[in-house]
């Protein structure tokens, strides 16, 4: 191989989630636009987070498994977005936090027919002042909505885009990220207005 | 042929062995913590002991011969995020891998966030 190992380099990345309800399409949009095949990674945790159940023996504890989606977007040599499709299932929450960390920001993707299903998502990113747009997947039914219903129905403060959007194709989805990148860039131009912590709910 | 009753080699370890098993029980990495995101490639100026290390700090070590990031190299050795952050904290402590993190803080730099922007419109 032809690489010196002084001055090498990993790129640059990023990462960008991707949350809502079950089976409302993450797994697809990771798979829209990933360069990789979708991979699926696990965590195996034991002790606490594992249940909610408290225990005293070691021969109580328990082992869950949780599964992830990732995908992969090289945009050059040096730069790489890195996609995750976060555990849906409320118990996992202490995982979102790890995942959430250092994120560029959260794509929350939402079926309208089931919109409560990704009000836990936007109540977890709003507190942490994370930026997020709303992706509504569009299945069958779902454009006789409006946007101003949904706005309303997710007490969405009207700076937050809420985008339409088909997980099953590339470009629809590569829309609705750079959707949200433009949001982040909105986010982090307007400095303390946005992101100030003294507002949020902490 | 019975290939169906053979146990799948889809671990680089035995099926009966508990993954944490391999890292002896340890779920806390060694130093700064390791992103899902964070970037480990092999240093070659140092020569592995192999009687130091496990058959899957070596696989791991191979991996890295192009940078990868922790949630990839779970995925290529089908294990748990933990104990790779465990098995790679090893490789960092004993200097055969270098870890590039991520920003610690949400993404606030314009520059790269427009640069992202950029490269994805062009997908």
């Amino acid at each position: 191989m032809g690489y010196a190992d002084f001055d090498r380099s990993a790129p640059v990345a990023v990462k960008i989630l991707i949350a809502g309800g079950f089976g409302v399409g993450k797994t697809t949009l990771v798979g829209a636009l990933t360069e990789i095949l979708p991979l699926r990674t696990e965590e195996e945790l034991s002790g606490p987070g594992a249940g909610i159940d408290v225990t005293a023996g070691v021969e109580a504890k328990r082992t869950t498994t949780v599964a992830m989606d990732f995908g992969r977007i090289t945009i050059n040599t040096s730069l790489v977005v890195y996609l995750f499709g976060m555990p849906g299932q409320e118990r996992f929450w202490f995982m979102w936090d790890d995942l959430s960390h250092g994120a560029l920001g959260v794509i929350i993707l939402a079926d309208v027919r089931r919109l409560a299903d990704c009000f836990p998502s936007i109540d977890y990113f709003e507190r942490r002042n994370m930026p997020f747009i709303v992706a509504l997947n569009c299945f069958a039914g779902s454009r006789s909505y409006h946007e101003a219903e949904v706005r309303q129905a997710l007490d969405l403060d009207p700076h937050i885009p809420i985008v339409r959007c088909d997980a099953r194709h590339r470009g629809s989805s590569r829309d609705v990220l750079v959707t949200l990148v433009d949001q982040a860039i909105a986010v982090a131009e307007s400095g303390p207005l946005l992101a100030s912590r003294s507002g949020s709910s902490f | 042929m019975d290939l169906n009753d053979q146990p799948r080699p889809n671990r680089w370890f035995s099926p009966v062995v508990r993954p944490y098993a391999l890292v002896r029980g340890r779920t806390k990495p060694a130093g700064e913590r390791l992103d899902v995101i964070s970037m480990a490639y092999s240093l070659r100026v140092s020569v592995p002991d192999p009687t130091d290390l496990e058959p899957e700090h070596l696989a791991m070590l191979r991996r890295c011969a192009v940078p990868m990031s922790v949630a990839e190299l779970a995925s290529a050795l089908d294990l748990p995020l933990g104990v790779v952050r465990v098995l790679l904290a090893d490789l960092r402590e004993r200097e055969l891998v270098r870890i590039d993190r991520p920003s610690q803080e949400r993404v606030t730099d314009v520059q790269l966030l427009r640069e992202v922007a950029n490269g994805l419109r062009r997908l």
